[in-house]
């Protein structure tokens, strides 16, 4: 491994700041899904990254956790966001209130 | 080992820039397949870490599974007769203090701690001990985690069809 454990640290640090200001600004909720997916791989390479320099599988299983979950996460998103449409004809999160009081 | 870290330049240019651009085009078939390629970058990642399963897992569900649940999303969700895939932006002004103030301290903290690294020797195949760990240590988890996703399955489907 030649190169430093910082180098991969940062790539996936980016890559949450990427998903974050995506969930931040971006309108459509299919888009703000994306960056949930986006903020989850990062998590999942920093995971593999310490569990590779140090030697310990218990990272990457932690990993195959992390991805079920978020395929979970994924079907249940959709079938919301296609029931939301269903509804609302809509799926830009600024116009949907209906949870609000 | 130039030639890792060559590999390791490329990989990361592909992901960090199709991330960028997942986030900020318009488009939202275009951002779909952006994410494709942020996936393929990962997978390279996760080779070159010499974590080969689950590199594998991640082509198989993400790309194979996530990837194309979330373009039938955008096949259902938009009106096909008024071509409307485009997609705006709204707070810009908090997102940027929030996201710079959040890139500070997480650039910071990745930079500015001593990491402990053990000299590694030649990866082998990582598929035994994670075969030994799920089955043994965390066999509760595992269990836990196939009623999850059954539960996910009734409920996404239940939901879906009204």
């Amino acid at each position: 491994m030649s190169v430093p454990i910082e180098y991969y640290l940062l790539l996936s640090a980016f890559m949450f700041i990427v998903g974050v200001a995506g969930v931040l600004t971006r309108r459509n909720a299919i888009v703000v899904f994306m960056s949930v997916e986006l903020m989850l791989n990062s998590a999942n390479l920093t995971l593999i990254t310490f569990s590779s320099f140090m030697g310990n599988p218990v990272g990457q299983l932690f990993v195959f956790f992390v991805m079920t979950v978020a395929a979970a996460e994924a079907a249940v998103g959709l079938a919301i966001i296609i029931a939301l449409f269903r509804n609302k004809q809509t799926v830009n999160i600024d116009e949907i209130n209906i949870l609000k009081w | 080992m130039i030639i890792y870290d060559l590999i390791f330049y490329l990989f990361a240019a592909l992901t960090i820039v199709s991330a960028f651009f997942v986030v900020t085009l318009r488009n939202i078939v275009y951002s779909a397949f952006f994410l494709l390629f942020t996936f393929l970058g990962v997978t390279g990642l996760y080779v070159l870490l010499a974590a080969d399963f689950i590199a594998i897992v991640q082509l198989v569900v993400y790309v194979g599974g996530i990837l194309i649940l979330l373009l039938f999303g955008v096949m259902l969700t938009n009106r096909i007769t008024n071509v409307q895939v485009k997609s705006g932006t709204f707070q810009i002004l908090p997102a940027v203090i929030g996201v710079g103030i959040f890139t500070g301290i997480l650039v910071a903290t990745m930079t500015n701690t001593k990491w402990r690294v053990l000299e590694s020797e030649i990866p082998v195949t990582t598929v035994y001990n994670i075969g030994t760990l799920l089955l043994q240590d965390y066999v509760v988890v595992f269990e836990l985690l196939g009623i999850l996703l059954l539960v996910a399955l009734i409920g996404a489907a239940s939901m879906a069809r009204r």
